[in-house]
């Protein structure tokens, strides 16, 4: 229970993908400017994180390398593996989404294709094989379920951060810029804040 | 001819700066640059492995089918970045260490793929490798001055040498990062704005100049002269 406590409050707070460790900027900049359109790449980037850590952590770990086959050690390969899993992954969640269910996919099919070149995705698969004792507390050891929860959990807080951005968004939209800071500048600044105001949680965990 | 390559490295570095003007790779750079060591390692990296995609996408481009084009270029750069991982894990551990798992997101990095889109599968070798070059080299500068303000004001030091006996903590974390990239990008743009504006004015002027010129010649001179100055 204890380690539930502390993968969630890492996941969502303390380590914020957007926040903290500044994964996943290009869709935060790029698609907070309404906040229906924030929360269906939120959920879309969630989903998509759950499912490829689901994939990619069972394969390298008793895929790539068999311990009874001596030669059998093709986790120097990770970084090509994992980036081809998650594409054929995203084409394959697209389709089955466009067959069952087409209000979904008009209301977040447009961002599936945009996700698989989301650093936030292939950098919570690489995180989750890494050692997680930093993040979540010394003498943790990671499995299939808790890789899993971490990633759906980062995922809910990519969502947590994209949401509050897009609701400043709007409020900024009323407000008269400068011509060289409107655009990027201000939205990055606004984000400064943001940073700030999750840097709070590090001191309370 | 060499003016033509002068126009592309001169594109890559300061027009369509990846980093200022194109706003791509924003997440190495906002995590790397509160310190500038690293900042400008990570640069350097991502100048040889663009620079060697796009002298392969570039020289593959005519066996590449359309179709599978993009599946191909991740394959020829995620290789790129797992030489670039393993020559540095074995050469350059502090590197290594200091990128942490930046490092493997090289292969998601929209600057390479975006270059193999717009321009290498366009060009011959030479003109994709000087553009690699050049646009590699502008995101270095890009990351190396905002890590060097960054650092300073985080920590005051430079590369890693302590010079002034100060430090404000908020530009060692991302939020300072954010506010020195939000800030540079305005000020990058003001900068291009008024180069523009003069040149405008310059040329406005010239123009002007040239058809009074040409009016005292005659009516019939002015319109066709013009028509050139513009």
């Amino acid at each position: 229970m204890g380690t539930l406590i502390a993968i969630i409050l890492a996941a969502v707070l303390t380590n914020n993908f957007i926040t903290v460790k500044t994964y996943g900027i290009c869709p935060f900049l790029g698609v907070s400017k309404n906040t229906k359109s924030a929360l269906g790449m939120g959920v879309a980037v969630t989903i998509v994180m759950a499912i490829a850590v689901a994939v990619t952590y069972p394969v390298y770990n008793y895929l790539m390398k068999i311990p009874s086959i001596s030669w059998w050690n093709f986790q120097f390969l990770e970084i090509i593996v994992f980036i081809f899993i998650i594409a054929s992954l995203v084409q394959m969640l697209e389709a089955i989404i466009r067959k069952l269910s087409p209000s979904l996919y008009n209301a977040m099919g447009i961002y599936l294709p945009l996700i698989t070149t989301n650093c936030a995705v292939l950098g919570v698969c690489e995180l989750v094989i890494g050692d997680m004792s930093g993040i979540i507390g010394s003498g943790f050891v990671m499995n299939f379920g808790w890789a899993v929860l971490y990633a759906l959990f980062s995922g809910i807080g990519f969502t947590l951060v994209m949401l509050i951005m897009s609701g400043l968004r709007e409020k900024l939209n009323c407000c008269k810029v400068s011509k060289s800071l409107a655009g990027f500048p201000i939205s990055m600044i606004t984000a400064s804040f943001i940073c700030m105001a999750f840097m709070v949680f590090t001191y309370i965990v | 001819m060499k003016n033509k390559y002068g126009k592309i490295a001169l594109d890559g570095v300061i027009f369509n700066n990846p980093t200022f003007v194109l706003v791509l790779g924003t997440c190495p750079t906002l995590g790397l640059i509160s310190s500038a060591s690293s900042a400008a390692g990570m640069g350097l990296t991502v100048v040889v492995i663009l620079t060697l995609s796009n002298i392969l996408i570039s020289a593959f481009r005519k066996i590449i089918p359309n179709e599978v084009r993009i599946p191909a270029y991740i394959v020829i750069i995620a290789t790129l970045v797992t030489l670039a991982r393993m020559v540095m894990e074995k050469f350059m551990p502090d590197l290594y260490d200091s990128l942490g798992g930046f490092l493997a997101l090289i292969v998601v990095n929209c600057i390479i793929l975006g270059r193999a889109e717009a321009f290498a599968n366009k060009h011959t070798v030479l003109e994709s490798a000087v553009d690699g070059l050049a646009t590699g080299m502008g995101f270095t500068a890009a990351l190396t001055i905002m890590g060097i303000i960054c650092e300073f004001l985080g920590s005051g030091s430079l590369f890693g040498a302590k010079i002034m006996d100060f430090s404000i903590g908020l530009f060692a974390t991302p939020a300072g990062s954010f506010i020195i990239y939000g800030l540079s990008i305005a000020v990058f743009t003001y900068i291009l704005d008024t180069i523009a504006r003069y040149r405008r004015v310059k040329a406005n002027k010239l123009s002007r100049e040239n058809l009074l010129d040409n009016r005292d010649l005659g009516e019939s001179a002015a319109a066709p002269a013009a028509k050139e100055a513009e």
